[in-house]
């Protein structure tokens, strides 16, 4: 059964001055989903959490792939504008998403502490200076959406570091990743750490892009 | 949209405050009730994950006294359904939450929970 895509013709060019528009890294994130869609809803996640939800599509079709009222879908940006975009997101496709502006999970622990049964991230993973991605964080707008710095791994790192205290049992992470940031290394630092990693989606194009899925021990 | 299942779930992270950093409190608050479809498998498979005691002094602050001071061992459907429409159908639209051990307020702005912290307040 396919799910159809959420739809976003409600954001507009104003909203995409400040708030990442979709692209193929969004889609191969809901292909990923869409793959593993009878296994998460077989599993009957609790509490899902995406970081930097920018303008919701991902939350979105999770929310919707899981059903109303099913789980708590709770989205996080450090982007005021991304925050509204994904509630008004959510609105558009008859759902409802829980938008906290924040940075990462901060004010989530630790009350979320191993409760997180599915995360997802779609990390500002391009390659820049150290410059840029601090400076881009810190202005709290659209550059913040992809500038990664080295590698375009230093937000992702932050995550991966509290991934074990994040996950529930058998909890999930679904990330988003380009062949810069190395996923073979990725995987193999997270396996030495005791998770499972599968890597899902893999697409040539210019970013070579990939969907990982990180599994915590049940 | 500050529903009170992730108001729930939201602490103070400001440096250093680690007492009395949950819940948050509410003040000058917009309340909107807004219907959820109701899914009371769900709300019994969530009660494990919830702070009772900070979700009934929410919902009670909030006007709301139809939830019991401690948690029943076991849920009637009109508990449950009690417990939905605190959990899933109130929410705070503008307003603010402050932490009750250091003082810092979080303002609630066109349903967006402003978690931010200036960085000196952040705690690494």
């Amino acid at each position: 059964m396919s799910l159809p895509t959420p739809q976003i013709a409600h954001l507009t060019e104003d909203d995409y001055e400040h708030v990442y528009e979709p692209a193929e890294d969004s889609f191969i994130l809901l292909d990923a989903l869409e793959a593993d869609a009878e296994e998460l809803r077989h599993a009957k996640p609790i509490i899902c959490v995406e970081i930097g939800s920018g303008s919701g599509i991902a939350s979105t079709f999770l929310s919707n792939l899981l059903g109303a009222s099913s789980s708590l879908v709770i989205s996080t940006d450090i982007n005021h504008y991304a925050c509204q975009a994904t509630a008004r997101t959510a609105q558009a496709n008859d759902t409802t998403l829980n938008p906290v502006l924040c940075n990462l999970v901060d004010p989530l622990m630790p009350r979320l502490e191993n409760k997180i049964d599915i995360l997802l991230f779609n990390p500002p993973y391009v390659p820049t200076d150290l410059n840029e991605m601090e400076n881009t964080q810190s202005l709290r707008d659209i550059g913040g959406a992809w500038a990664g710095g080295n590698e375009g791994m230093v937000v992702t790192n932050v995550v991966l570091e509290q991934l074990p205290r994040l996950l529930s049992p058998g909890g999930r992470l679904y990330l988003v990743a380009v062949a810069q940031n190395k996923p073979t290394v990725i995987a193999d630092q997270l396996l030495a750490r005791g998770l499972l990693v599968k890597v899902l989606q893999r697409r040539a194009g210019r970013e070579r892009l990939h969907v990982m899925r990180v599994t915590a021990p049940a | 949209m500050v529903r009170l299942i992730t108001h729930n779930m939201l602490a103070c992270h400001v440096k250093n405050c680690t007492k009395d950093n949950f819940p948050l409190a509410f003040s000058d608050v917009e309340l909107v009730i807004r219907p959820a479809p109701e899914n009371l498998e769900f709300i019994n498979r969530f009660l494990p994950k919830l702070d009772w005691k900070a979700l009934v002094d929410t919902a009670r602050s909030l006007g709301d006294t139809t939830l019991p001071e401690t948690m029943p061992e076991s849920f009637t459907e009109d508990e449950l359904r009690a417990l939905h429409h605190v959990l899933m159908e109130m929410h705070v639209e503008e307003g603010n939450m402050t932490c009750r051990g250091c003082g810092h307020v979080y303002p609630i702005s066109n349903g967006i929970p402003n978690m931010l912290l200036a960085e000196h307040e952040v705690g690494r």
